[in-house]
């Protein structure tokens, strides 16, 4: 603002201020080091304090922080989350199908109502199940603990997830189906390689 | 010969003293939605629901669609608050394709959802007066919910199902006139609400329905994860619109209603409550909102990072905290969306409201959880 006006005020004005002259347009700034917020990061702090490397912390956010762990370790995870971070509610649990990779994943949204500082705050806990081609729900190698025993409100996400992935959920009370018709007998249908006719 | 039995089915012992009633999927008293339940005599053992009957496989349908064609079949699973159950999935798709929004396009997002969130609740409360036997509380939200209806249709041109919502701002500006058309309407709506206290909700025959009945204590509306009106009527004061605020919320006095008992009468009054809230907000956004400006920006079709990433947004719906969470492999289409809807969050409380009860209070339980079939189903 300064600048460009007195580069159109007349120089005999102010003669000083011809010295520095207005810089043409400004560089592209190098990628500077990304400012991860102080409260989310210090969540993920404690994770890795506590799990070491058996956990990656995948992004730190404003408000969201999220981290992988493979499937032997997520029911410790996820009891650390309840018990010493204070989440208590599972929001959201989300399967997403990658056949390149040959896993699935499962990501759970862990919120909080009791603390109030977590307010605003998702910790997303993603873990990986290995995938099968040609699947049979419930009877294959496709399986991850169940995390229903820690957070009680993941029971119908779980049973959504077997019925549309085929993620067998070990300990799981009731692994029936839920959306899906009873006598469903085709793959589970959010897995990529279901394509839908006509597409 | 031995019987085989068909992949998903299961057997089930019939025990001579409990008998199980099938409720739904057709009847009235229950939506698009079964609900076995197990009574002994008058009360009512255990109860197992059975959504589904309304999948359409919204999400996966968006995997095959681009980030605008989505809009409008996602609006679909409520369409009566189809608003809200787009927002998250607008602001999701803004993060993810790298869009600002103008301020004024913000406001009229504000006052869109707060009038889908009255129409919603209006259309909600109309169906639990039919359910508890008062046809006087459905005449009245069913006609007092056109009022809303018809500054929707100003608004946006379609009485229901909007698509109003895109990344990047609204589809269209306010028509001329609009605020004051606004203004009249909204004032008049929160006189007629307030009417419906003395005929509903101090009504001693609603009360003895609703009082006492399935009461879900405040640990328990947080072990479930329970949302919106019916975790705010067990007492827990958490509203997304102050806790998380999107778009403008944060620069309008927005109130927290919140009742302690956690019983139908609570879980049905709440709901009450926010609307007159809504009102509070409408009049605040209008006095706010900026009086001329651009409501939308071009829309970019392609995510603005490579590689995977995913976002998840969340709003406050008519029903509940709303989330949305997408996947994106920076191709035009995203490779996942999922919908975590309040009513099927909601759900997972009814078995265990229902243990105990008796019969005749199933329909005043369900429906006071805020339960909208379709949107559980997706």
């Amino acid at each position: 603002m300064m600048n460009t006006e007195t580069e159109n005020s007349p120089a005999d004005d102010k003669p000083e201020v011809k010295s520095p002259p207005p810089k043409p347009t400004p560089k592209k700034p190098e990628v500077a080091p990304v400012e991860l917020p102080a409260f989310e990061k210090s969540i993920s702090d404690k994770m890795v304090e506590k799990f070491g490397d058996k956990i990656q912390v995948g992004f730190v956010k404003e408000d969201r922080v999220r981290i992988d762990v493979g499937k032997e370790n997520v029911h410790d995870v996820a009891k650390f989350i309840r018990d010493a971070l204070n989440y208590d509610h599972v929001e959201s649990v989300s399967g997403v199908d990658y056949p390149q990779d040959n896993e699935i994943e499962v990501v759970y949204h862990i919120g909080s109502y009791t603390e109030s500082s977590l307010a605003r705050q998702i910790l997303v806990l993603a873990t990986r199940a290995p995938r099968e081609t040609n699947p049979i729900p419930g009877n294959d190698a496709t399986r991850l603990p169940t995390l229903r025993d820690i957070f009680y409100s993941v029971e119908f996400h779980e049973r959504e997830i077997f019925e549309m992935f085929g993620v067998f959920f070990e300990g799981h009370p009731d692994n029936r189906r839920l959306l899906l018709p009873e006598d469903w007998a085709d793959l589970p249908p959010l897995r990529k390689d279901f394509a839908i006719k006509g597409r | 010969m031995t019987f085989v039995l068909p992949p998903g089915l299961a057997l089930q012992k019939v025990d001579e003293r409990i008998m199980t009633l099938n409720v739904g999927p057709q009847h009235p008293g229950s939506g698009h939605m079964r609900i076995v339940v197990q009574i002994d005599g008058d009360y009512i053992v255990a109860c197992d629901p059975d959504p589904g009957y309304v999948h359409r496989g919204e999400e996966k349908m968006a995997e095959y669609r681009n980030y605008i064609t989505n809009i409008p079949h996602l609006e679909r699973p409520v369409i009566h608050d189809s608003c809200n159950v787009l927002y998250p999935y607008v602001l999701g798709a803004e993060e993810l394709l790298g869009i600002e929004v103008p301020e004024r396009a913000k406001y009229v997002r504000v006052i869109a959802s707060e009038l889908n969130r009255c129409i919603y609740i209006m259309y909600w409360l109309a169906i639990y007066g039919i359910f508890l036997g008062h046809s006087t509380m459905f005449m009245w939200p069913a006609g007092d919910r056109e009022l809303l209806i018809d500054l929707m249709e100003k608004m946006t041109g379609a009485r229901v199902t909007h698509a109003h919502f895109v990344p990047g701002g609204v589809r269209n500006d306010l028509p001329p006139n609009f605020e004051d058309v606004c203004l009249r309407q909204v004032n008049y709506f929160e006189k007629r609400i307030k009417e419906y206290a003395a005929v509903f909700y101090d009504n001693p025959i609603l009360i003895a329905r609703t009082k006492d009945t399935g009461i879900l204590s405040r640990q328990d509306a947080i072990r479930y994860g329970t949302t919106g009106s019916v975790l705010r009527a067990s007492g827990v004061d958490y509203d997304l619109r102050v806790k998380e605020p999107y778009d403008v919320y944060d620069e309008l006095d927005v109130h927290t209603n919140v009742m302690k008992e956690g019983d139908s009468y609570a879980r049905s009054k709440v709901p009450w409550f926010d609307m007159l809230e809504s009102c509070n907000i409408i009049r605040q956004a209008l006095q706010k909102m900026p009086k001329s400006g651009s409501v939308r920006v071009k829309l970019k079709p392609n995510p603005k990072t490579k590689g995977l990433e995913s976002v998840y947004k969340r709003v406050e719906s008519g029903r509940g905290s709303l989330g949305c969470y997408i996947v994106s492999d920076a191709k035009v289409e995203p490779y996942r969306v999922k919908l975590s809807v309040p009513s099927f969050r909601n759900l997972i409380a009814l078995p265990n409201l229902l243990r105990g009860e008796k019969l005749g209070n199933m329909p005043s339980v369900y429906w006071s959880l805020n339960y909208w079939p379709v949107e559980a189903d997706r």
